[in-house]
């Protein structure tokens, strides 16, 4: 743990099962109650419909999921909200609740709060960027149950011109059985500033849990992010995480969402380009194992000439895991010279896993160069028998070859810190961790 | 390029089919469909009561079914299933020689080249004329291996034994609303059996015209590949450019028996008021290879993607698609492949142009299912753009389970380089033709796939949408 996190004023907050800790405006409880109406206004998702294709409805049961109460040995978990060394800042929620914050590390006028705090002591902030974007992916119905359930969360505002240049760790932890939280991230980067983020997703018990999430991303002119989602839900947690990412002129967005966990999780992408040369940067990698399935919906949307996107989802199936992935390029009309591509690699690992690829293309403009690819393969017998011969076993190789595949993708990571405890945590997960 | 310069609009040169007869149709089922349409149909052609029953099936599973509009183009929506005539016809044989053929028809047929096309090199031609056949003859010595080349009405009345045996059988009724339609109204089409070992040296090949306004037209064919053999299968379709929407909707059946080769062209070019959806299947058992060449120019909406079921081992499924969307048009094609068996290979090529305010849509379907091995899959699409209202879309799912299959996709969006554009100017050719050249190069590698005179048809058409390119 680092030395910043030990002398944080830790904030604990009073155990409370009706109101959350400091309590939303009453107009934003207006806002929820309407997002609640609309909640069950909307049909639940039917496969008939496009966003939901190929996906295991059954999975998205939300009956026996109850509301998260106040958690167990609080102290506990903020002990365990640890990746990276050193960090500017570092926040700790837990079913819901603000658990710790400690924002010493950063540079004068950042913000890092509460968003029910935000709401009330930076308004105009939050009713300009809190849930913005429309839900394009198909997952409209679960981001109102997210915005009427929504007690708080994490709000990160960058001032124009201002770099932080030490990470920022922000931990969403879920306790208890069947307990439902609700995690939120917004991010705000103003003109020509510069942040890492590093997002967890954690539970603190193997119990069956819903987790319901909302991050999104604003890129001012100029400004550079690198967001980074670590889920590492339990293998019996229903997971939602839905994205936007609005990236203006100049700016940079890198994000990675890396799956460890999760029982079905489904993830939704949406970046839009909004000035001339605007880059966004999508990157996924899914190691799956069990029964484990990952249900990912993408969509770059071009709205201005000169951008570039790009995005690199990659899987590896094992047993009888299960992935999907469908991908749009979206390409405005007078959004000339855009550069897209996007891409998708399954590498199947058993034969009971399936693997779902639907990466499309619409193009409104002419002047552009889009392409995408998606392939499907499993490990080449070459690459095992180098292995054999050199007196590793083949299912050590195996696993080896599989940490080689997401390993390529965090090379395109900036930052050798954070390249590293991804690295670390890839090699974890799958059972190679180098002895120390 | 610049986004300032606009490209003027290219004019699509269809002259060669815009023409039309006033016809005096002997037999006509009049304007909209009800279970009395289908009782005229059945009593003209004579059909057998299973026959009957079947296209009734068809019509409720029709009224049934909902449009597609969830994913697909909303123009459909402008199709009004009351307006259309769904039966015409001039009586019902076939005349098996040019002088029998009726003078207008006749006529019709002669603007095409059909009597000199089969003169040249086919082994048999049948050409359509609204809802029947006007004129079907085959070679004497294509005839005396076995081969039955005959319209669909012929060939359920005189080989009842291997047309309900096949029919309806690879596209089941309730597929999609246009097949069942078709299912219900159907006349007209090819009925192919090639004996077991028997190699057609030339191809086959179908003309389909449509003459009235207003009018729909719906064949059906079947075509049967036995153990060993092999046919090539052209089709071109053609229809006067009228003031109101037409539909074509027709259903396309192919079995490859063992060891068999089936490969089916077709150039689609009718006017451009034509909503064209076709439901087209092929079924390729044990070693046996169905291969769909399709090129679409014309029609309003076209909405077809060939598919290649694979159900025996080491089956091969195979899509060659070019297609090419001028202003108003919108090309929405794609291919399906379905694995059922180990050991089976499929490839898509597809390429297409948007020029003008044209859309091309690519929508693919790549299945490979669990516990097979060896399967593969190829699927490349490539879209050209050319003008800044041109539009393209790549839906494609891919589908895979288990391991041992390997399955790779490929698209890629693009515009005609400026640098070659430049140096073919350079050279001292005017922009249009460099365009022509560049788009000719394009399509290039798939245009051979062609038998040589469609190669050199494609290669005309693409030279004449890009006249007049430049102001």
């Amino acid at each position: 743990m680092s030395a910043a996190l030990e002398n944080a004023p830790v904030q604990i907050l009073p155990e409370s099962h009706q109101s959350p800790p400091v309590g939303w405006p009453s107009w934003f409880r207006e806002l929820q109650c309407a997002a609640q109406e609309e909640f069950e206004r909307c049909p639940a998702p039917s496969r008939k419909n496009e966003a939901w294709r190929y996906s295991d409805l059954a999975a998205l049961d939300l009956s026996s999921f109850l509301p998260a109460t106040f958690p167990d040995g609080p102290e506990s978990l903020i002990a365990a909200s640890c990746g990276l060394g050193d960090v500017a800042a570092r926040m700790v929620l837990a079913n819901n609740r603000l658990l710790a914050l400690d924002t010493k590390g950063l540079p004068e006028g950042v913000l890092l709060k509460p968003l029910d705090v935000a709401a009330r002591e930076d308004e105009a902030l939050f009713r300009e960027f809190f849930m913005a974007q429309p839900v394009e992916l198909g997952s409209h119905r679960f981001a109102e149950l997210h915005r009427s359930r929504l007690e708080s969360g994490a709000l990160l505002y960058v001032p124009p011109g201002l770099e932080v240049d030490l990470p920022i760790e922000i931990f969403h932890w879920v306790q208890g059985a069947h307990a439902s939280v609700y995690p939120h991230t917004l991010i705000i980067c103003g003109e020509r500033s510069k942040v890492t983020v590093v997002d967890s997703f954690r539970s603190a018990d193997g119990k069956p849990a819903f987790a319901c999430g909302v991050n999104d991303l604003h890129l001012g002119a100029g400004a550079r992010l690198n967001y980074i989602a670590v889920q590492e839900w339990s293998d019996k947690t229903l997971a939602f995480h839905i994205n936007s990412t609005t990236v203006a002129k100049d700016a940079t967005s890198t994000a990675l969402c890396a799956n460890f966990g999760g029982a079905f999780v489904r993830g939704e992408s949406y970046s839009r380009m909004i000035g001339e040369g605007a880059r966004s940067e999508m990157f996924s990698l899914s190691p799956l194992d069990g029964s484990r399935q990952v249900d990912q919906r993408t969509l770059q949307d071009h709205a201005a000439p000169n951008a570039s996107s790009d995005l690199l989802y990659l899987n590896a199936l094992d047993d009888t895991s299960r992935s999907i992935f469908a991908g749009l390029i979206k390409v405005q009309e007078g959004a000339h010279r855009t550069d897209a591509y996007q891409k998708v690699r399954n590498l199947i690992l058993s034969d009971t896993s399936e693997a779902n690829s639907m990466p499309g293309l619409e193009i409104l403009a002419d002047d552009v160069r889009c392409t995408h690819g998606a392939t499907s393969g499993e490990i080449n017998e070459e690459e095992l028998f180098y292995f054999e011969a050199r007196g590793i076993p083949r299912s050590l190789g195996r696993k080896l070859i599989v940490n080689g595949f997401f390993q390529t993708l965090l090379e395109r990571i900036e930052g050798c810190a954070l390249r590293t405890y991804l690295s670390r945590l890839v090699s974890a997960k799958l059972g190679v961790s180098p002895s120390e | 390029m610049s986004n300032t310069v606009e490209k003027p609009d290219i004019a699509i040169d269809r002259s060669i089919g815009d023409f039309r007869y006033d016809v005096n149709y002997e037999f006509d089922a009049g304007i909209g469909l009800s279970e009395r349409t289908i009782d005229y149909i059945s009593d003209v052609k004579g059909d057998p009561d299973w026959i009957r029953q079947f296209r009734k099936d068809a019509y409720r599973k029709f009224l049934e079914k909902p449009m597609p509009t969830n994913w697909a183009s909303k123009d459909l929506e402008n199709i009004v299933f009351e307006n259309i005539r769904y039966y015409l016809s001039q009586g019902q044989q076939p005349k098996r020689s040019w002088d029998e053929v009726p003078e207008e028809v006749k006529r019709t047929f002669e603007r095409l080249g059909i009597p000199e096309q089969e003169r040249k090199f086919l082994a048999g031609v049948e050409a359509q004329f609204d809802s029947e056949a006007a004129y079907s003859n085959i070679k004497a010595a294509v005839g005396q291996q076995g081969v039955i080349f005959v319209g669909s009405t012929e060939g359920l009345q005189k080989h009842p034994e291997i047309f309900r045996k096949w029919f309806g059988k690879v596209i089941p009724t309730g597929d999609n609303k246009f097949s069942a339609l078709n299912s219900a109204v159907f006349s007209g089409g090819s009925f192919i059996y090639i004996p077991p070992g028997v190699k057609v040296k030339h191809p086959l090949q179908a003309y389909f015209r449509i003459n009235a306004e207003n009018f729909g037209q719906f064949e059906r064919t079947l075509i049967i590949a036995d153990e060993g053999s092999e046919v090539t299968y052209m089709e071109g379709c053609t229809a006067p450019k009228f003031e109101t929407a037409t539909l074509h909707s027709a259903v396309v059946e192919l079995v490859a028996l063992k060891g068999a080769k089936i490969q089916y062209i077709t150039v689609q070019n009718w006017s451009a008021n034509v909503f064209n959806l076709v439901t087209k299947r092929g079924l390729a058992m044990e070693d046996a290879e169905v291969k769909w060449i399709d090129c679409n120019i014309g029609s309003r909406l076209t909405m077809k993607y060939p598919g290649v079921v694979m159900k025996g081992r080491r089956a091969r499924g195979e899509v060659i698609s070019i297609a090419l969307a001028g202003d108003g048009q919108h090309q929405d094609t794609g291919a399906k492949m379905i694995h059922a068996a180990d050991d089976t290979a499929s490839n898509i090529v597809s390429k297409s142009i948007s020029l003008g305010t044209g859309r091309s849509t690519y929508r693919g379907l790549v299945h490979i299912p669990k516990h097979l091995k060896g399967c593969k899959n190829n699927t490349e699409c490539d879209a050209l753009l050319i003008n800044s209202h041109s539009r393209t879309d790549t839906y494609p799912a891919i589908s895979v389970r288990g391991q041992g299959n390997a399955c790779q996709h490929e698209a890629s969006v693009s515009q005609i380089s400026e640098e070659q554009i430049f140096y073919m100017q350079q050279r001292g050719l005017s922009e249009a033709a460099a365009m022509s050249l560049a788009v000719n190069g394009f399509v290039n590698d798939l245009v051979q796939q062609f038998p040589m005179e469609y190669s050199v048809e494609l290669k005309r058409l693409i030279e004449l949408e890009m006249e007049g390119s430049v102001g």
